[in-house]
């Protein structure tokens, strides 16, 4: 019934990549990752149940290159998830839609999640 | 009068009644996440360290296990209606569609349900 040559909207392919396209998708691809990182969450929480000798296996292994690496990526997809979202928000009540606006929240909120990635890990114990 | 097609009156579909209630729901339990996100990093960054006794002293205080419970639980419903949305989006074969959105549901449910039992132990010395 469908022809699958037909092309799909939206027509991605036809504009000049603005930074508000890397947001949207970055939105996205922040929150899958910290879908799977709730496995972490949850093994981390698993691991202070279990005691002692465990917890410190699990912080072990985070404690490795990968392990941190991976931290360090949730944190920034943390950080910038929320400040995003709260972006959404303020759309999802009718302001902040023109294109200059969008434009300038889109820098205003990469800037402000990286800013604050690294502060909590200047912060962090 | 009706804007309704014929076919689509016989056949009986037509809205499920719910039709913003996703939307929605996806934006309230990211104003809840918005708020326990913050006091979960506010917290971290304040403990004194992150080894075994103090991450295990702050999670059975009483409210900050209620805090961890209600983080968790809204993490896991956000995070399915967010994955949800991915799978229905990308994956446009029928079968696999079905069964991606089942094993993210239960996915889901078992991350969230370990992270509770989890928490309560903690929470309730066990």
């Amino acid at each position: 019934m469908s022809n699958s040559d037909r092309p799909l909207s939206p027509h991605l392919s036809v504009y000049r990549w603005p930074i508000t396209m890397t947001l949207s998708i970055l939105h996205r691809g922040t929150g899958l990752a910290m879908s799977i990182g709730l496995l972490v969450m949850a093994a981390w929480l698993i691991n202070t149940a279990a005691g002692g000798a465990d917890y410190e296996r699990f912080t072990a292994v985070m404690a490795t290159l990968f392990g941190r690496l991976f931290l360090i990526g949730w944190s920034f997809a943390f950080f910038f998830h929320l400040a995003n979202g709260i972006r959404h928000l303020v759309w999802d009540t009718g302001y902040g839609l023109e294109k200059q606006q969008a434009t300038a929240s889109a820098w205003f909120v990469l800037i402000a999640s990286l800013v604050l990635t690294v502060v909590f890990w200047v912060l962090l114990p | 009068m009706s804007l309704r097609a014929p076919l689509g009156k016989v056949l009986g579909l037509g809205t499920a009644r719910d039709g913003t209630d996703h939307w929605w729901m996806q934006r309230v339990s990211a104003v809840g996440l918005a708020l326990l996100g913050l006091w979960f990093v506010g917290s971290l960054v304040s403990l004194d360290d992150l080894q075994y006794a103090n991450a295990h002293a702050f999670i059975a205080a009483p409210l900050n296990s209620v805090l961890m419970l209600l983080l968790c639980a809204t993490l896991a419903y956000h995070s399915y209606l967010g994955v949800q949305v991915v799978v229905e989006d990308y994956v446009h074969a029928p079968g696999i569609k079905v069964v991606a959105l089942i094993a993210s549901r239960f996915a889901h449910i078992v991350v969230a349900a370990a992270s509770i039992y989890a928490i309560l132990r903690i929470g309730l010395g066990a």
